[in-house]
Formats: structure tokens, C-alpha cells, sequence
């Protein structure tokens, strides 16, 4: 990296997050406007958010070449009341927490005391949510049975297509106005609505067309007082693309680039989008541009390394925005997991793998930074290569890229109803969502807490850390006579709390469509305009919803115990574990014991334990899948956890699998910490039973230790693991390369290893910002040694 | 169905042959080198591992016992085997659930053997791998070797037999007409030092890999190197000297030895069996790889 990159990145390491309260006052004022009541809700938030880029802070940090802050300056982190409202109590929190800390000052928080807080307390969607849901709901999710995805942060998790690189907002709003034109009030009851929606489209548009011009505007101001003749001409060129992007569609690479941070802007001021929006798949996004620059000489290949350097420091700029309580706890990160997809396949079948793919793993390597997040497509076209060049990065051991299996993506989307060009043009984002970029609004809705369900199927619907009775009265286990009985009791629970989250998505999600209505966003995909109706309601081609299960490898272990222990083999009565999970096995060791050294366990190609696991699976699918959404869609499963092992295990008693009381529970559909046993062809093996296609993401977390990997031979087997993997259908794999011994020795030197980036679950973070339990959670997870 | 003595199924091996391996490790040496890893595959018979740090003083081993051969430790500490009448046959280990007590050993049929192997069989495809036949030394059990072999060849797994080369000729042949590749360890030329450090001649294992080159096999030839022991220039100049005459010797690599496995000697009762070595220093390993380079081999390091 060159010298320009690297002054960026380091100010980008060391800017210091902040809440800034611009946006949150911004907002207010435009709501607090005699014009916000007189107008609909679409236009209403369009208005807002004109008013928010109109007046917000430019800007322009020393040498960078793409332009434009979410917030006043580089980590400077906007506020969205009218999503959540925080107390001043939040901010204290925010900044004197010992993780993921936000510093606020004494101006910032009266103006939250004197005009936020009175303003949005009460109004804010997550105070509507707390007063319209009903009692049920609220006590499974204070017993930690599931989260809520949309308490502080709005529906996002989509990612832009290829069509902002084809037309500029101008084309868009050609596109609104000819909607609008066509809207027919004599037979179509809702041509108002349509209206009012596509109105506020065209103001949203016009407004991000006035933010890049401000920034025209803003470099031209600086050229006056600019010495360095180079910086001048730089400056210069940066308001000549502000100018056209995102205006019109871009001529070049380095406009396509500024284009989407223009985009990407816009989306994450608009809301505090969950699963900060993405350019997706990037090199098959830039290639055209790239090809044409090169052959052009208007770029060179190092030109070029350069804009996507400055490209990436933008998005590190950007934390996530803050976040408190069980949604801290479940995403406790500043990973706003911007996913860039690398590789996979063409529209139209072919290898999309090309040279730009290859640069892009170059920056990726070099930038070695938390944002964006980086992951490669492998199809079975894919050459091996390119997977070996991404598992040379994986090697580094900061956990980028992941590794994802195009042809299964393609084979989940087109199951859920997707045609297959729209699948082709498809990817993961977040961390290992499969969706359809640019048409499709796929929510996750929240993380679903399977051993609890089965600990409360155990204690006959008492959620036994409370004493409440929380579930349905599923019988005394002590009285099942046989396993199969165990296991309709928790299928029953487990269908009474989907019920539940289900039942209170459809508020969350109306609530939102009704008065939190998403403009901008819904100019990005597809088919909002040519439907004139909002992202939030329904008005993109495809809408899926999703119910994330955590712990599948903990469940099997627990069940599996519990069949051989007390049914098959008759080691232990029900009446004896229960007393020992009751005593979080204080008295019962040796029972304990058994349970983890003799018992058959999910990750080590043990057909006992994954014939359980696969029953787990189905049961989860089934109370699930297909059911109906409020915008027109389904609901779908899939299994990863961010950090939320971590807080369901502290919410959930000791278990059958030898889990003491509070330790965390297993992740993705990895095994339980330390269960796998026999490497991690095993592990494959055991994952690969399950039938990922029938998800919309599985995460499959292993760690090496780097001797495995010192060689061109060891990157060759650890490619040939990835083959083995996706040719059972495996969705998903990443890597962690580094000892535990390394681990150790960064939590009694925190001071050497500031740097040191893991891969958590589905992303990556800097160890030293993981809680103290992660923190032992990772170095817990196996370790496959070499000998 | 043939039986044997196994005592360890390693999945994910990579660094007993090209590719993804399982390695199967069979039971029994006719050699006793001093800085042996796996020193319960030394026995013909099963071994029974005990680890005092594990024990949590539950006893419920005590009764378990038909020899009667164990008793707790003073102050009511982990428990003590009586070596000399524990006849190995695991009862204990089965009622030990802190795995404190665990047995090394056990009899399988080559069946079995092989539909654990073929469980990776992906992997294998992915790779180039299979399976590689370890110990011990897998002719010990020469009828269960290669059948073993037969089996996994008969099911178009690809095949290596890792040996010491100590066994009798035809028994040898037998097995390497079957296998794909043989790894065989040539561990110093001078016999009598051979013999000091692993209680065997090397006349036979030489004069076997002599035969053996002229059976146009793929060969690799492994050496495991302690520094002070084999690491010496007349020592590499004598191996580099005697694998030249030998065409089909292409490969040679260089195992450097690490420590550890003190452990596995005390926990078997046979610390008078162990001692440490030092590993090669990088510099030294970076010559040996040199001459043998110098000599036209192709040289791995660690397999």
C-alpha cells in the first residue's frame, strides 16, 4: 500500500468512535417542522432524510480519494431516534462500557436530555414495540428464548445489484415519474398510496444527488486553499465525479466506486439498516469498468489498487451504529458487516472469476482491516487458484475471506422461488445470509435459543432460572417412556415459542411498513418502484424472513445424551439428571463425565449423534419454513450467531451434554466447544449431513493451527477440505489460523496485540474487543493439531 | 474375517503420503527406538494408559478390577496400577468415565477397519489421499497388513505403507506388491549405533530397501532426525551415499524431532524406555536438506 493508503488507514484505526447527535437533531427539527404534519408518512421520512443531507457536516478527509462520512468526521457515529431512543442513562453506558464503547460529550447528551429524548420517548418504534406486544412475547424474550432484531436497529440486510452502475438517479427518478404517470385512480384502490411512495422516492433521490454535489462543492473550496499542485488536481477530479455520480451512472472506475459509497451513504443514514448495506458482488460489478480503463490507459492496475484501498477505508470509517442491552449482547461488535462477495458464477452460468477478483484479494490482504468484510464465492468452476490465493489470506489468520459455496446459494434461492439468473446474480451478506442482491428483503428477524426451549420441555414449561411459567405444560419428563416422547414434548414447546416471535414480527414488521417507511432503500430494489411500494411493506420481488436457530451442535449433544444415557443405555433415570442439571452437576461429576467422555457427540461423524442432529433440524425446519410474513413472503431458517452463544448460554442452566450453567452453547452448526474429536474431516463429515439447501445459511466456524497451513501443500489440503465440503452441499466455512498459546498470550499482554483480528462467527473482530467470555470461548473452540 | 491390534484411527493425517490420509496404526515393533512417539504401539498386545492427573479420586476403578491390581494412592491420591498383575484387560478403563484410566489397543477386523477408512473417502478424491498403514510396524501383523492392504486397494482407495523395513522379506514383497507407495524409515547407517539406539540390527532393514528398489514401487524414504544421533555430516553423507545406489529412491523427508511423549512413557509404566533428545538446529536442518537436494532428491520436510 502506498503511502496515501496508509496515512488513511491508520487515521481510520485510530479515529476514536463517538456518538455524534447531527443526525438525531437533524431529524428532529425536520419532525418538530409545521410541513412534517401536513404531509404522508413516505414523504414525511423522504423530507426528513432531504433535510438531514441537505444540512449534515461535508466531510473531506486529508488525501482521500472517495469522499463522504456517514457522521462529522471518520467514526463519528449518528443516532436514530426515531428507531430507538436512547436515555442519557444509554450514553453514559455506551461510553464507559469496557467494549464496543462510544464516547459522547456533555453537548451531545443535553441535547439528547432537552430536545431528543422529549421528542422521540414514546414514538420511537422500539417504544411502540414494547407498548403494542403482549405479554408472552415479552417474558420468552426476558428468559432469553429468542432476540429481537428490529428493537434498535431498522430491516435491512440487502444488498444493491448491478443497477446503480447501469443508471444514475436521474434514470431513477425518469423511472418514479413514469410510474407515477401511470398510476390509474380510476380501478387502482391504491394509487394514493403508490403515489405518496413514489413521490417520496423521487425526493430521496434528489436528495443524494444534492449531498455528492455539496461534496463538489466542498472539494472546489478547498482547491482555493490547497498549496500542493498534485492534491489540487486531486480535488479538482473528486468534484468532477461528485458532480456526475450519483446523478448519473458512472463513466468509469473510479466514478463506479464513488457511486456506491454514495449509495452505501445513503442507505445507512437513511436507517440504522441491521446488517449495514453492500455492494455485493464487487469485481463482477467493476470489471466492465476496470477492462475498459486498462485497455483505455485511463487506469493502471496499481491506479486502481489504490481507489479500492481508499474505497475500503471507508467503510472502516463507519462502525456499527451503537447498540445496548440483549441486541449489545447478541452483535456485541463495531463490525457493521458490509460482506464484499468475491467470485462465483456469471448471470449466465460461466465462471465469474477474473482478474479483478484477484486484486480484490490483493486489498483485502493488504488492508487487513476490520470493514469491510470480505468473503469469496467457490463454485465448482471456480478454479482452484483462486481459492488458494483466498486461503493464502485465510492463512494470515485474521479471519478473511470466508468461504462460501455459489452452487449451493443458488440451489437455497432457487428452492425459495428465486429464477435462477436472479440466483446466479445472488450471494451472502451479513454473515452468511444467501439472498438475492438488489431484489430481495430478507430480514432476520432474531436468534432463536433452541437448548432453552428443550430446558423448559424439560421442567414442563417452567423456565427454571425464573421459576415463571413461560412454555406449555408438556408433561413430567420423569413419566415419557420413551425418548420419542422426550422429543414431541420439546417439538411442542418449540412450535409454541415460534408462534410467539412469529406472532410478534407481524406487529414489529407492520409497525415499520406503517410508520417507518424506507425511500431511499426502496429505489435500490427491485420491484419497489415498479410497484410504488415501500421496502418496508412488501415492495421488494422477493421477501423473506428469517428466524436465526443457535446452538444445533449443543442440542445434539444434550438429546444424544439423553437418549443413549437415559433411554438406550439406562446409565442415568430422568429423575437423577434432572436433579443433576438442577445442581449444575454439584454432587454428580462423575455423571458429568460420562456425559462428556462417553456419550456421542454432534462433529465427529458419529451416525448416532447426527441421525439426533438431523431430527433437530427437521423439527426447527418444520415449525418454520414456508410459514407466511406480512409482506407477501415466508419465513425460512437459517443457523449462525453472531455473538449470542455467548448470552443464550449465560440465560440457560447446565445440560445433558456436560454443559455447566452459564458456559456458552455451540455456534452456527458448529460443533460444541472441544466435543470434535476427530479432526476436521469429521466435522465435515457430521455438518455435511444435514441438507443446507433447505436453509438460507448455515456457518461452520474451524480453527487451524498455522503449521497446518506453513506450506503450498497445506493451503492444497485445506482447499481440497473446502472441495470436500461444498461438494456435500456445505454452505459455508472460515477459518481461524492462530494458537490458542497466541490467544493466552494476547489476554496477559493486551498491550502487543491490539492488532490480532480473529474470526468470531460469521465475522471477523479484533480479539481485544471481544467480552472476557468470547475472548475464552474461541480459544476453548478446537484446535486441530497437527501432531 | 482376519483380525488385528490396532491402536489408533488418525483421520485428517497429512503427512503420510500426498493428500488428505487416514492413517490406520497397527500394534506391535519389532524395534525399540529410544525416542519413539507412540510407545504403546510398541506391544503386540493391548496397553493400558494411566493418567494420575485425570483421576478424581471416584475409585470406582477399584472393583472393577479382576486382577485386583489396583489400589488408591497414598492419602487417598489418584490410583496406582500394580503393573505385574494388570493383564490389560480393560475393565477398569470402562469404568473410569475421567478417562484417567484408557486403553490403547483393540481388536478390529479389516472390515471395519476399512469402512472407517473409507468415511473420508471425499476427502481422498479431493486430495489424491487414502490410506497410509502405520504403528508399530504394520508387518508385524503381516496376514492382517495385507489384507488390510487388499481391502482398501480392492475398493480403489490408493494405499501407503509406512515401515521400518524390520521383517522378513517376503513378507515385505507381499505387502508392497499391493501398496501404492511405501514410506520407509532408514534411521542411521552405522550399525552399531543403530543397535545401541534401537536394540536392532539395520542389515535387514537396509538390505530390504535394497530388494525393495528393484521392485519399481514408489518409494519415500523418511528420516527422523535427533541431533547428536543422526545429524552428524559422516552420518548424512553415509545415508545421501547409500540411497544414491538406489534409482528408485526419488523422495526423502526429513522428520525433525520434537519432544514430548514423556508423558505417554510414564503413563504406560515404562519410563525406564524413555529419553529426550534435542532436535536439529534449524541451521543443521537447513544443510542436511541441502546435500540430500545437492544429491538430486526431492526433499519434504515434517513427512
Amino acid at each position: 500500500m502506498n503511502e496515501r493508503v496508509k496515512k488513511l488507514r491508520e487515521q481510520s484505526l485510530s479515529a476514536i468512535p463517538t456518538v455524534t447527535g447531527e443526525r438525531a437533531k437533524l431529524i428532529t427539527e425536520y419532525y418538530k417542522s409545521p410541513d412534517a404534519g401536513r404531509v404522508s408518512r413516505p414523504m414525511q421520512h423522504a423530507t426528513a432524510f432531504k433535510h438531514i443531507l441537505a444540512h449534515k457536516k461535508i466531510c473531506l478527509n486529508g488525501g482521500e480519494l472517495i469522499v463522504g462520512e456517514r457522521g462529522p468526521a471518520p467514526k463519528a457515529t449518528p443516532t436514530y431516534p426515531e428507531v430507538t431512543c436512547h436515555s442519557v442513562e444509554d450514553l453514559e453506558i455506551l461510553d464507559s462500557r469496557p467494549k464496543t464503547w462510544f464516547k459522547s460529550d456533555a453537548a451531545t447528551r443535553k441535547l439528547y436530555k432537552d430536545e431528543i429524548i422529549p421528542f422521540w420517548r414514546g414514538r420511537s418504534i422500539r417504544d411502540r414495540m414494547m407498548e403494542e406486544l403482549p405479554g408472552e412475547w415479552k417474558e420468552a424474550y426476558e428468559a432469553g428464548v429468542f432476540t429481537e432484531f428490529m428493537e434498535q436497529r431498522a430491516p435491512g440486510h440487502t444488498v444493491v445489484d448491478d443497477k446503480i452502475y447501469r443508471k444514475g438517479m436521474l434514470d431513477f427518478m425518469a423511472d418514479i415519474d413514469a410510474g407515477i404517470a401511470g398510476l390509474d385512480f380510476l380501478n387502482d384502490p391504491q394509487a394514493f398510496e403508490k403515489r405518496e411512495e413514489l413521490r417520496a422516492m423521487r425526493v430521496a433521490a434528489e436528495a443524494i444527488i444534492l449531498y455528492a454535489v455539496r461534496h463538489a462543492e466542498k472539494a472546489r473550496e478547498l482547491v482555493k486553499a490547497e498549496k500542493n499542485a498534485a492534491r489540487k488536481r486531486e480535488l479538482l477530479r473528486i468534484a468532477e465525479v461528485c458532480s456526475w455520480v450519483p446523478a448519473h451512472a458512472p463513466r468509469n472506475f473510479w466514478e463506479a466506486l464513488q457511486m456506491y459509497w454514495f449509495i452505501h451513504l445513503g442507505v445507512i443514514i437513511e436507517y440504522n439498516t441491521w446488517d449495514s448495506f453492500n455492494p455485493g458482488r464487487l469485481d463482477q460489478h467493476l470489471w466492465p469498468f476496470y477492462e475498459k480503463g486498462l485497455k483505455s490507459g485511463e487506469i493502471t492496475e496499481g491506479s486502481a489498487r489504490e481507489l479500492l484501498e481508499c474505497f475500503w477505508v471507508k467503510f472502516n470509517n463507519q462502525p456499527a451504529p451503537p447498540k445496548v442491552g440483549v441486541t449489545a449482547e447478541e452483535s456485541g461488535t463495531y463490525t457493521d458487516f458490509a460482506l464484499i462477495n468475491v467470485g462465483g458464477l456469471k448471470p449466465d452460468g460461466g465462471d465469474g472469476v477474473n482478474p479483478l477478483s484477484f486484486l480484490i484479494l490483493d486489498v483485502i490482504e493488504e488492508m487487513r482491516i476490520l470493514q469491510p468484510s470480505s468473503m469469496v464465492q467457490i463454485s465448482a468452476k471456480s478454479p482452484d487458484p483462486f481459492l488458494w490465493r483466498a486461503l493464502k489470506i485465510v492463512k494470515t489468520g485474521f479471519g478473511q475471506p470466508s468461504i462460501f459455496n455459489t452452487d449451493t446459494i443458488i440451489s437455497e434461492l432457487v428452492r425459495q422461488g428465486k429464477s435462477i439468473v436472479d440466483a446466479r446474480n445472488a450471494g451472502a451478506s451479513g454473515c452468511v445470509e444467501a439472498g438475492a442482491f438488489g431484489k430481495e428483503n430478507y430480514t432476520l428477524t432474531g436468534y432463536f435459543n433452541m437448548p432453552k426451549v428443550l430446558e423448559i420441555a424439560l421442567n414442563d414449561g417452567v423456565d427454571p432460572r425464573t421459576g415463571k411459567m413461560i412454555g406449555l405444560k408438556t408433561g413430567d419428563p420423569a413419566s415419557f417412556k420413551t425418548y420419542d416422547e422426550l422429543f414431541a414434548a420439546y417439538k411442542a414447546q418449540l412450535r409454541h415459542f415460534i408462534d410467539i416471535k412469529i406472532a410478534g414480527n407481524a406487529i414489529i414488521e407492520r409497525l415499520y411498513a406503517d410508520y417507518l417507511p424506507a425511500p431511499f432503500l426502496s429505489i435500490l430494489i427491485d420491484d419497489c418502484v415498479a410497484k410504488g411500494k415501500d421496502y418496508h411493506a412488501g415492495g421488494a420481488r422477493y421477501n423473506t424472513n428469517y428466524i436465526q436457530g443457535v446452538g444445533l451442535g449443543s442440542m445434539t449433544d444434550i438429546l444424544s445424551s439423553i437418549k443413549f444415557n437415559v433411554y438406550d443405555h439406562k446409565h442415568v433415570t430422568m429423575k437423577t439428571l434432572r436433579e443433576a442439571l438442577a445442581a449444575n452437576f454439584k454432587g454428580h461429576e462423575t455423571l458429568r463425565q460420562r456425559f462428556l467422555n462417553r456419550t456421542p457427540k454432534y462433529g465427529n461423524d458419529d451416525d448416532y449423534a447426527d441421525a439426533v442432529m438431523l431430527t433437530i433440524f427437521e423439527a426447527y425446519y418444520e415449525a418454520i419454513d414456508g410459514r407466511p410474513t406480512t409482506k407477501g413472503g415466508r419465513y425460512r431458517i437459517n443457523l449462525l450467531p453472531t455473538t449470542v452463544h455467548v448470552y443464550f448460554g449465560k440465560v440457560t442452566g447446565a445440560t445433558a451434554d456436560g454443559r455447566l450453567a452459564g458456559d456458552a452453547v455451540s455456534e452456527g452448526i458448529s460443533p460444541v466447544q472441544g466435543a470434535d474429536r476427530k479432526g476436521p474431516t469429521a466435522v465435515l463429515r457430521s455438518a455435511g449431513k444435514m441438507d443446507h439447501i433447505r436453509t438460507g445459511g448455515t456457518l461452520l466456524n474451524q480453527k487451524f493451527t498455522p503449521n497446518l497451513l506453513a506450506d503450498d501443500e497445506g493451503i492444497r489440503n485445506l482447499g481440497s477440505l473446502v472441495r470436500s465440503y461444498f461438494t456435500m452441499a456445505g454452505h459455508h466455512i472460515q477459518f481461524n489460523v492462530v494458537t490458542a498459546d497466541t490467544l493466552r498470550e494476547a489476554q496477559k499482554h493486551p498491550e502487543k496485540h491490539r492488532d490480532l483480528i480473529v474470526r468470531v462467527a460469521g465475522y471477523s473482530d479484533y480479539f481485544l474487543d471481544c467480552s472476557l467470555e468470547l475472548q475464552n470461548e474461541i480459544i476453548r473452540r478446537t484446535e486441530h493439531q497437527e501432531f | 474375517m482376519t483380525k488385528g491390534m490396532i491402536f489408533d484411527i488418525k483421520r485428517f493425517a497429512v503427512h503420510d503420503g500426498p493428500g488428505v490420509r487416514t492413517t490406520v496404526f497397527l500394534k506391535g515393533c519389532p524395534l525399540h527406538c529410544l525416542w519413539c512417539h507412540n510407545p504403546e504401539g510398541i506391544a503386540p498386545g493391548p496397553d493400558l494408559f494411566v493418567r494420575p492427573s485425570r483421576c478424581a479420586r471416584c475409585y470406582s476403578c477399584i472393583p472393577a478390577c479382576p486382577q485386583k491390581a489396583i489400589s488408591k494412592g497414598p492419602k487417598n491420591g489418584p490410583v496406582i496400577v500394580d503393573r505385574e498383575k494388570c493383564d490389560a484387560c480393560g475393565a477398569c478403563a470402562d469404568a473410569c468415565m475421567y478417562e484417567a484410566l484408557v486403553m490403547a489397543g483393540r481388536e478390529v477386523g479389516v472390515a471395519d477397519v476399512a469402512a472407517e477408512v473409507e468415511r473420508d473417502r471425499l476427502f481422498y478424491e479431493r486430495s489424491g489421499g487414502g490410506a497410509t498403514l502405520s504403528g508399530g510396524e504394520p508387518l508385524a501383523q503381516p496376514v492382517f497388513c495385507r489384507e488390510l492392504l487388499a481391502e482398501l486397494h480392492a475398493r480403489g482407495l490408493h494405499t501407503a505403507l509406512d515401515t521400518s523395513g524390520l521383517a522378513a522379506w517376503d513378507t515385505l514383497r507381499a505387502a508392497a506388491e499391493i501398496a501404492d507407495l511405501i514410506l520407509y524409515d532408514v534411521k542411521l547407517l552405522d550399525d552399531r549405533r543403530h543397535r545401541e539406539f534401537t536394540g536392532v540390527s539395520n542389515a535387514l532393514p537396509l538390505a530390504n530397501l535394497r530388494r525393495l528398489s528393484g521392485m519399481n514401487k514408489e518409494i519415500a524414504v523418511r528420516i527422523p532426525l535427533m541431533a547428536g544421533v543422526n545429524d552428524g555430516a559422516p552420518d548424512i553423507r553415509d545415508a545421501v551415499g547409500f540411497l544414491k545406489t538406489l534409482p528408485s529412491v526419488k523422495t526423502v523427508g526429513l522428520l525433525r524431532y520434537h519432544k514430548g511423549g514423556q508423558e505417554k512413557y510414564k503413563n504406560l509404566g515404562r519410563e525406564a524406555r524413555f529419553r529426550i533428545f534435542e532436535p536439529p538446529s534449524d541451521a543443521r536442518l537447513a544443510d542436511i536438506r541441502q546435500a540430500f537436494l545437492d544429491a538430486g532428491f526431492r526433499v519434504r520436510i515434517g513427512g
